[in-house]
């Protein structure tokens, strides 16, 4: 069975980012760039299904700038076989990634995609299933486990009451939740074994999708700073404010 | 221009994200229709038919509506969406995991997460964990949006709308339900609480989330968690709030053994007034709490629940 984990380059998240002075968009100028962390989770995923022989090879894709090879690279180096690249200056919408994502599926032929449930920086939450519906499969969202069985996979997922599993019909797609698993670190023999994987290049503008998109931002803003407030003595004094002062309770 | 909403419930009761929805709603066009699709649905739809400034609800109820799975329920919602400007489902697990695929099916974008209505077009959103507001404009003829709840006021109630039923039905064999393991609580929900109080890693232990107990009883709050309290195994998933969590937005919120990381404070830092119990003075959750108790919370949260 062939995995395909679409991975995406996205600032590191322990950074905080800054808005433009222009308000153009958020500035990245230097910014440490890594794995989107979900995307991390499913590398995590498949390269443990192939561990445990479920999974005979596991493909990444990445879309971006030249640069998403590292984020490639380092998927490599946590184990997956080879790497395809993407390659576009554009920014892309979850729509038009997902119709790419299509044409790979296509011509791979994947039983299982796994994907991040959000990319850390647009926080859109959308690819995993419009991929799915363009493709005709069946999902299964916000994983916390995915268990393959023959011809289906059961994933339960982390929904807003609990959890909920769902049996899907190969081929499917599943995003990644926090709880999935715990990826592990690329050992320094692994990352230099990932620099000899093969991992292709494509342009975007050949796969024959219209790439521009319709939403336009207007504007990017800092957001309404919170006024630092005060530290109190005790609990006393704390009790007396949120009754008196800010008249919560 | 007519809105298509998709209500929010589990099929037994309407969840308030409607009526917020509905506000959001009212401000893209006049025309407003509901959607309940589930299993015996009737009550459901009826309440949402008092939402002031619905026109119309539609009731799609079927067996292969039952659970909500994305693969029909997706296939419903384009079908009707169709024929609107504007379709909208709540920023719940359930909106977040069937809408994208309306989207897909409809060959436009989604915008996710709306805080803000401009206009008709254009939308105000959260990016990177709320470090960012975005203001975007889609030329998109259909706009499929999800939305933030919190960010909107309940509609009123006090109407009576027109109920009619759709026959579309969307069965479909690719996925099926197997269970639902769902917390059970007397509590109100998060993200419909007014008062909130969450415990972090600091609490140790899940047993130790009894001292929250006492204080949300006579708070009447619910109680959350931040993601290393979850993966700890502390309390379930559910409890989570955060960038990838639960929005939410109390008019308290009381954060104890909680640092404060970027994507906690995405989940709560519209909260109405924000207390941070923590014995780390430097702990950045003080940044953005309008009263700090620094201290140990074994020693503040008895006397705290002695206090109220
Ligand atoms: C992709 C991604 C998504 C994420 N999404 C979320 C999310 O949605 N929600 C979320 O919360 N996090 C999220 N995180 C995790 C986030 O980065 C932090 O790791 C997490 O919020 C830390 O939780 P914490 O504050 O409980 O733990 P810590 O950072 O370990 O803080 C514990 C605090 O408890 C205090 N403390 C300890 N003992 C005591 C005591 N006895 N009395 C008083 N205070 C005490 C300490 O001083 C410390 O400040 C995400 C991370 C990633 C990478
Ligand atoms: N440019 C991209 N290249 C590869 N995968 C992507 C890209 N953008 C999004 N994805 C995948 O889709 C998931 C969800 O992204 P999003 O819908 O943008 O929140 C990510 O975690 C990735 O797995």
């Amino acid at each position: 069975m062939k995995i395909l984990v679409p991975v995406k380059r996205a600032i590191d998240y322990n950074v905080k980012v800054r808005v433009k002075p222009d308000n153009s968009a958020v500035d990245l100028t230097n910014a440490k760039m890594a794995i989107n962390p979900f995307c991390e989770i499913a590398v995590e995923e498949a390269v443990r299904l192939k561990e445990k022989g479920t999974a005979s090879e596991v493909v990444v894709v990445s879309i971006g700038e030249k640069a998403c090879q590292e984020q490639i690279r380092t998927a490599l180096a946590l184990g997956a076989d080879r790497g395809l690249h993407i390659e576009t200056s554009d920014s892309l919408d979850s729509l038009q990634v997902a119709k790419l994502l299509q044409k790979v599926v296509e011509e791979e032929a994947p039983q299982l995609v796994i994907l991040g449930k959000q990319s850390i920086d647009s926080d859109n939450n959308q690819t995993g299933q419009m991929l799915a519906a363009l493709t005709g499969m069946p999902q299964g969202t916000f994983a916390s486990e995915v268990q393959v069985e023959e011809g289906s996979v059961a994933v339960t997922r982390e929904i807003d009451g609990g959890l909920q599993t769902v049996k899907l019909s190969l081929p499917a797609v599943v995003t990644t939740d926090l709880r999935l698993n715990e990826p592990r670190y690329a050992s320094l023999p692994n990352i230099m074994k990932a620099k000899r994987k093969p991992l292709d290049v494509k342009a975007a503008a050949d796969y024959g999708v219209d790439l521009t998109s319709k939403v336009k931002t207007l504007k990017v803003e800092a957001p309404a700073q919170r006024q630092g407030g005060v530290k109190v003595a005790d609990v006393a004094e704390l009790v007396e404010k949120l009754k008196t002062e800010a008249k919560v309770i | 221009m007519a809105v298509l909403i998709y209500a929010e419930h589990d099929n037994q009761h309407l969840k308030p994200d409607t009526h917020k929805l509905v506000t959001a709603a009212s401000q893209m066009g006049d025309e407003l229709h509901v959607l309940v699709a589930g299993e015996g649905v009737d009550a459901i739809a009826k309440q949402a038919a008092t939402i002031a400034g619905v026109s119309k609800v539609i009731v799609a109820d079927n067996a292969a509506y039952a659970h909500q799975l994305a693969e029909p329920v997706s296939a419903l919602v384009a079908d009707l969406g169709k024929d609107y400007s504007h379709v909208l489902a709540a920023a719940t697990t359930t909106g977040k995991n069937f809408m994208p695929r309306v989207a897909a099916m409809l060959d436009v974008a989604q915008i996710s997460d709306i805080i803000r209505v401009d206009s008709a077009d254009t939308f105000v959103r959260p990016i990177y964990a709320g470090n960012a507001i975005a203001t975007v404009q889609s030329e998109d003829a259909i706009k499929v949006l999800t939305v933030r709840s919190a960010a909107f006021d309940a509609a009123a109630e006090g109407n009576s709308a027109s109920i009619e039923n759709s026959d579309v039905v969307k069965a479909m064999d690719i996925s099926g339900f197997v269970g639902e393991e769902l917390t059970e609580s007397e509590r109100p929900e998060l993200t419909a609480a007014d008062v909130i109080i969450s415990g972090g890693r600091g609490m140790q232990n899940g047993e130790n989330f009894a001292l929250l107990e006492g204080i949300a009883d006579k708070l009447g709050a619910a109680i959350g968690a931040s993601r290393a309290a979850v993966d700890a195994g502390f309390v379930p998933n559910d409890m989570q709030v955060g960038q990838t969590g639960k929005i939410v937005a109390p008019q308290l919120y009381i954060a104890v053994g909680i640092s404060g990381a970027i994507q906690h404070l995405a989940g709560m830092k519209d909260s109405k007034i924000i207390v941070a119990i923590n014995k780390d003075e430097e702990a950045p959750i003080f940044q953005v709490a309008d009263y700090g108790l620094v201290g140990d919370l074994f020693d503040i949260l008895p006397q705290l629940e002695a206090a109220l």
